[in-house]
């Protein structure tokens, strides 16, 4: 547990927890990053700029935090890019088909007490481990 | 106006806990997954922070009949836990231990991009193109059509 970082974790959680308050308090709606993406594709006329908003706010405050703090991900030099594309179709097609991800089920399903957001969070989790665990540990890939 | 600053403030609101909670790293979320290896639990802190303030949160917000800046709560409205949810989420789940990108990540990283990300949200909008392709026919057409309001 050498890379374990309890502080930021748990400070910038009830950041991204408190986002989600907000937007659902001011403007009713759900803090679900897949699904406002998605609905940037196949939304009519007024319902996108809110979209564009929210995930440009995101990239945002991303960049914010990046400028005072620094900690600038580093791409990995080894990491084969048709396994990366692989998981990025993956991550778009199982997102589109459970209706959500990490934060729309995770972090704002589970606020509503959704028993469908609970299943798909564990389900999402269990796949996501044992998935890692095949690529890192049986394919050797990092 | 107010209603757009809102939704911009809670975007970068997110952004910031984001990078802050060290989720933007692909490499600390698999530090996560990877249970077998140098287990990193921040995750669950991340998650479990973010829910801690949902879960209070939410019940106080939904006792409102509408929201401060607009006319209706929009809330998912589907309750039956179905085939689509469980493949999806298990569809996502090995993208997401794959890679270490689920969607936020994914978006945020545009903020500093390296070739991941390049390679990966394209490969994320081939994916949801997809899963449009497999759903789209006559009837669907014209349920959409019909929930959009534009019946012709």
């Amino acid at each position: 547990m050498s890379n374990f970082t309890p502080l930021s974790a748990l400070a910038g959680g009830l950041l991204i927890g408190s986002a989600a308050a907000l937007l659902l308090w001011l403007n009713g709606r759900i803090a679900g990053v897949s699904n406002i993406a998605n609905g940037l594709f196949r939304s009519k006329r007024g319902d996108i700029l809110w979209r564009f908003l929210f995930l440009g706010g995101l990239v945002a405050g991303t960049g914010l935090y990046y400028g005072l703090f620094g900690d600038i991900p580093v791409a990995r030099p080894n990491f084969p890019g048709w396994l990366l594309a692989g998981g990025g179709v993956l991550v778009g097609l199982g997102t589109s088909f459970g209706s959500g991800c990490t934060s729309g089920h995770g972090v704002c399903g589970l606020g509503r007490l959704s028993l469908r957001s609970l299943v798909a969070t564990l389900i999402f989790v269990v796949t996501g481990i044992l998935t890692t665990f095949v690529v890192r540990h049986l394919f050797g890939v990092a | 106006m107010g209603k757009f600053i809102s939704i911009f403030a809670a975007g970068l609101l997110f952004g910031l806990g984001l990078a802050l909670s060290g989720m933007t790293h692909a490499t600390k979320v698999l530090g996560f997954l990877d249970v077998a290896g140098d287990w990193d639990p921040s995750l669950l802190l991340v998650l479990g922070g973010a829910v801690g303030v949902t879960i209070v949160a939410f019940r106080f917000i939904l006792r409102r009949p509408v929201p401060v800046l607009e006319s209706a709560f929009r809330l998912p409205t589907a309750k039956d836990i179905d085939g689509p949810l469980v493949l999806g989420a298990v569809i996502f789940g090995v993208g997401w231990g794959i890679s270490g990108y689920c969607p936020g990540p994914a978006i945020a990283s545009l903020a500093a991009p390296n070739w991941e990300t390049w390679v990966f949200i394209p490969a994320v909008l081939l994916g949801a193109f997809l899963y449009r392709l497999t759903t789209i026919s006559p009837e669907d057409t014209a349920r959409t059509r019909a929930s959009e309001g534009s019946i012709t």
